[in-house]
């Protein structure tokens, strides 16, 4: 596991996000309101909304294009829905964010 | 062995008798039905909600196909039944079906009494009986043409509240100088006659008919003083006739009904007659609750009891008119040996009156707040010595005894055998016992075990009281609807305690309720967040991220996660300057797509993200501000070019509509605002289908709200009219707000409207010009706050966060190695 710096905390508001382009693709980086860091592919398994934009409650998120709830902690689409987003591996470092990125991601590259 | 049991007519008698005799005989009869309308029993009471459009027909069925397939009946639909042979025993419908029978039940129902006036077999002259009546008038009500139902009484008066709901221009002509005369003394029908009146229906009393008009078809009706009232509808709804004809040509005895005995039997003992075409002591019936006790006197004597017999008893009278109450019992004529007892508080719209013989209560009219009804007429029943609590009698129960109670206790204190339903002649005690004995919870398990507030409806808060005295804090209809699975509070009471308990932040909304998690959810919180700055617009701070993406980006977000941009184009009026700028911008960022919208403007879609701020900074150069087409907020103002251009226009409609923009912009509102202003009745604005629209006319500006072309279509309903611009800003302001203040998050104008009751809102902000100057004065404070244009904001810098990703430091040279 490779870790890759993208800022503080205080870069993302709390229950809100930003995005990162990685070479896999656009992935949402969360910030609670207790201040835990999620990351995860910034896609719905719906219909591909773009979950950063979502409202963040607990530590879920609520897709904006049709209201799915998907779990921050497991990428789980949560109630009667089911699906699931890619979770990516977050490092905190004082208030520093890192994300992990697989090394034979980048071999394969 | 069974016995052949025959019933003539399918109405709501004889289907209550079935059930009873069901219940206590089931399988001792071989049960045949003929139906001369080819449906299955519905409750015919509730015909003018479905006319009202507040319920659909299969809503009031009350016995569908499946239960007599289950109960072994044989039901002939859109047989009448043409003869009787009774030496035979035998009946024959008029498709040739004949049936022996043991036992003949005729409930052949009543006949709508016809004017006997020239004209009145004109096509468009129609009764009020069934659903074929209702089905024609809806049919007609689709031209919103003009209606006159003649006939003030109970069923004239909901024909004529229904036609009106649907947007026909309604007159109701009476006989008599009061309506309701049978049932209300004269100074209640005049109160009736102003309330009616207040709903936009015209009533002409002391009208005598003369004869319809119309060649080929109905065009209007004429009194005898020569008045003619245009119409493309007439409703007679002058009263009803047992229908006797068939059991006269059998030879039965029949005098005004076909006469029964006590036990509903007629003068041949094996044929049984019940419901309005029967007379029973001399007396024929045409309200639910009698004729529900015909059928329960008629199946004991058919399941062989012949102990049970018929009694009269007063019925109280009701009108099934939303936002109108009234409630009479018994007698109320004038007398030497009578006394009365008499409250008025005119500026409530409340009249009391009740009767008294020898400190007896015999009759009761209440109108405005009724209540009490059912304290008074048990007071009746009981015969209850009144004298100890004569001073306070007209105050109602709850003034008995002391301090005034709450309301529950009120009911608390009624006996158990004190009448709650009058339809169905449920009493307390049934209706206590069974929630205890069945282990009840919701008030449909109620109506579908007492029955009880399943006819009517209008006893229905009195059910929901008992279930609350009964179930204690078990029972809470606030926990039907909560906002969301956060909380147990609905949206009223949210809205009701933010501000009672002065809660001014989200996180002391969540505290002091109870939020049961610990940030809320997609659903509250936007909710919350509007409501907060709907209630504090100087002291809250807006919750961006309790606001849904469009509104916290200003744009709408589009599926594949772009957005669509709508600049405001006041009133729709755009210039060379403006459409120039539009086009460099669709050419600088390469936006793929430019549309006309709906709301007279231009929407750019597929825009990304991160140019949203630079896009915007071109508008605002030629002087552009947001269009709010993604806000719960207004939207538009479209208009037509009224006077400026048009031949037909009356006022200056584009004007008036970039006033109305240029005041209301920025406001948020619980759901999207869209509203229009038409120069002339022509109406090229659109304005009648429009949350809030106006119809300029020659005298001035006819206000116009709660319309709707979306999910669901409804033309508006009118709010009044004003002589000036001024004053429909006025107006239109103060209802913005009223509804700001008022309405759940999410609901539309006219679903708040239909829940509140579009004569309570006519009342605060166009009749109660101290509460309309309020409202008015609350907009115009929280639009200081509020008129900041989002886009210039962002242009500048704020939430810079919101439009530009994160970058992934040293990315560059990983991918490299």
């Amino acid at each position: 596991m490779d870790w890759f710096d993208i800022g503080t905390i205080d870069d993302i508001p709390a229950r809100g996000a930003r995005c990162v382009t990685t070479p896999e693709g656009r992935i949402g980086v969360f910030r609670t309101a207790d201040d835990q860091i999620f990351a995860i592919e910034d896609h719905c398994p719906h219909k591909g909304g773009p979950l950063s934009q979502g409202i963040v409650h607990g530590a879920s998120v609520t897709c904006p294009l049709h209201n799915w709830v998907i779990s921050l902690e497991t990428g789980m689409a949560e109630g009667a829905d089911s699906g699931t987003v890619r979770t990516i591996a977050v490092r905190l470092d004082g208030r520093r964010i890192a994300i992990g990125r697989e090394s034979h991601l980048l071999a394969a590259e | 062995m069974t016995e052949k049991l025959v019933i003539v007519g399918n109405g709501m008698a004889p289907g209550r008798m079935l059930e009873h005799l069901l219940e206590a005989a089931p399988g001792h009869h071989d049960i045949t039905i003929f139906n001369a309308e080819s449906r299955v029993n519905y409750d015919r009471i509730m015909l003018s909600p479905v006319l009202s459009g507040e319920k659909s027909f299969e809503e009031i069925v009350i016995h569908g196909d499946g239960w007599y397939e289950r109960h072994g009946i044989a039901l002939w639909k859109g047989h009448r039944i043409i003869a009787i042979d009774r030496d035979a025993r035998t009946v024959t419908s008029d498709h040739g079906v004949s049936e022996r029978f043991d036992r003949l039940v005729i409930a052949t129902g009543s006949v709508p009494f016809i004017i006997p006036v020239p004209g009145n077999d004109l096509p468009g002259v129609l009764t009020y009986r069934d659903l074929d009546d209702v089905n024609a008038m809806l049919l007609a009500a689709q031209a919103r043409a003009k209606a006159v139902v003649i006939g003030g009484g109970l069923l004239g008066l909901e024909a004529a509240a229904g036609l009106n709901e649907r947007g026909m221009d309604v007159t109701v002509l009476h006989v008599m100088p009061t309506l309701m005369e049978r049932q209300l003394d004269p100074a209640a029908g005049h109160l009736l006659q102003a309330a009616i009146a207040a709903r936009g229906i015209k009533v002409i009393t002391k009208a005598n008919t003369k004869a319809i008009i119309g060649n080929g078809k109905v065009e209007g009706v004429e009194l005898a003083d020569g008045t003619i009232i245009p119409a493309s509808l007439v409703v007679m709804a002058v009263g009803i006739r047992p229908n006797v004809a068939l059991a006269k040509e059998a030879g039965l005895t029949v005098n005004r009904g076909i006469v029964v005995d006590d036990r509903m039997v007629t003068s041949d003992p094996s044929i049984l007659a019940l419901g309005e075409c029967a007379e029973v002591g001399g007396r024929v019936y045409g309200l639910v609750a009698p004729l529900y006790e015909m059928a329960r006197v008629a199946a004991a004597g058919l399941a062989g009891d012949g102990s049970r017999a018929f009694v009269h008893s007063d019925t109280p009278t009701k009108l099934k008119v939303t936002g109108i109450d009234l409630y009479s019992v018994g007698d109320f004529a004038d007398g030497d040996d009578r006394e009365e007892i008499v409250l008025r508080d005119a500026s409530a719209g409340v009249y009391k009156r009740v009767i008294l013989q020898d400190n007896r209560v015999i009759g009761t009219v209440l109108f405005g707040e009724t209540a009490d009804g059912a304290w008074f007429n048990d007071l009746t029943r009981r015969k209850t010595d009144i004298s100890e609590m004569r001073d306070t009698l007209i105050f109602g129960q709850s003034f008995q005894g002391g301090a005034k109670q709450d309301p529950l206790a009120a009911v608390a204190a009624l006996p158990d055998d004190a009448e709650i339903c009058g339809c169905n002649g449920v009493c307390k005690g049934k209706i206590t016992g069974t929630i205890t004995a069945k282990g009840l919870t919701s008030l449909d398990e109620v109506r579908a075990h007492t029955k009880a507030s399943a006819s009517c409806g209008s006893c229905t808060g009195l059910v929901e009281q008992l279930m609350k005295v009964t179930l204690g804090d078990a029972y809470n209809p606030a926990a039907v609807q909560p906002m969301c699975p956060c909380t147990h509070f609905g949206h009223d009471d949210v809205r009701r305690l933010i501000r009672a308990k002065g809660l001014k932040t989200i996180p002391a909304v969540m505290q002091v309720l109870e939020w049961k998690t610990s940030c809320g959810c997609a659903k509250c919180r936007p909710a919350l967040n509007y409501y907060l700055v709907a209630d504090w617009p100087d002291e809250y701070a807006d919750d961006y991220q309790s606001r849904f993406v469009n509104e916290r980006v200003h744009a709408n977000i589009q599926k594949d996660g772009t957005y669509s941009v709508v600049p405001r184009m006041w009133g729709g009026m755009t210039s060379a300057k403006e459409l120039r700028a539009i086009a460099d911008v669709v050419d600088k960022f390469a936006i793929p797509a430019v549309k006309v919208t709906g709301g007279q403007r231009i929407d750019m879609l597929g825009i990304r993200k991160e140019d949203l701020p630079a896009v915007w900074a071109d508008l605002g150069e030629a002087g552009f501000v947001s269009g709010h087409a993604y806000a719960k907020g207004l939207r538009t103002v479209k208009t037509c070019v009224g006077t400026d251009w048009c031949r037909f226009g009356t006022q200056d409609s584009t004007g008036l509509g970039i006033r109305i923009e240029k005041f209301m912009w920025g406001s948020w509102t619980p759901a999207k605002v869209k509203m229009a202003v038409s120069g002339c009745p022509r109406n090229c604005a659109e304005a009648t289908c429009k949350d809030v629209g106006i119809i300029c006319v020659d005298s001035g500006y006819e206000i116009h709200f709660a319309g709707a072309a979306g999910l669901d279509i409804k033309g508006t309903e009118v709010l009044g009219q004003v002589r000036s611009e001024d004053e429909a800003i006025e107006v239109i302001v103060a209802l913005v707000q009223m509804y700001r203040e008022q309405a759940r998050y999410l609901e539309r104008i006219y679903k708040w409207a239909k829940r509140v009751g579009v004569a309570e809102i006519r009342r605060q902000v166009l009749d109660d010009v101290e509460r309309r100057a309020r409202y008015f004065d609350a907009f115009v404070f929280s639009q200081r706050f509020a008129q900041v244009d989002p886009w210039s904001e962002r242009v500048s810098g704020k939430d810079k966060h919101e439009f530009r990703p994160l970058e992934l430091a040293g990315l560059g040279a990983v991918v490299e190695s």
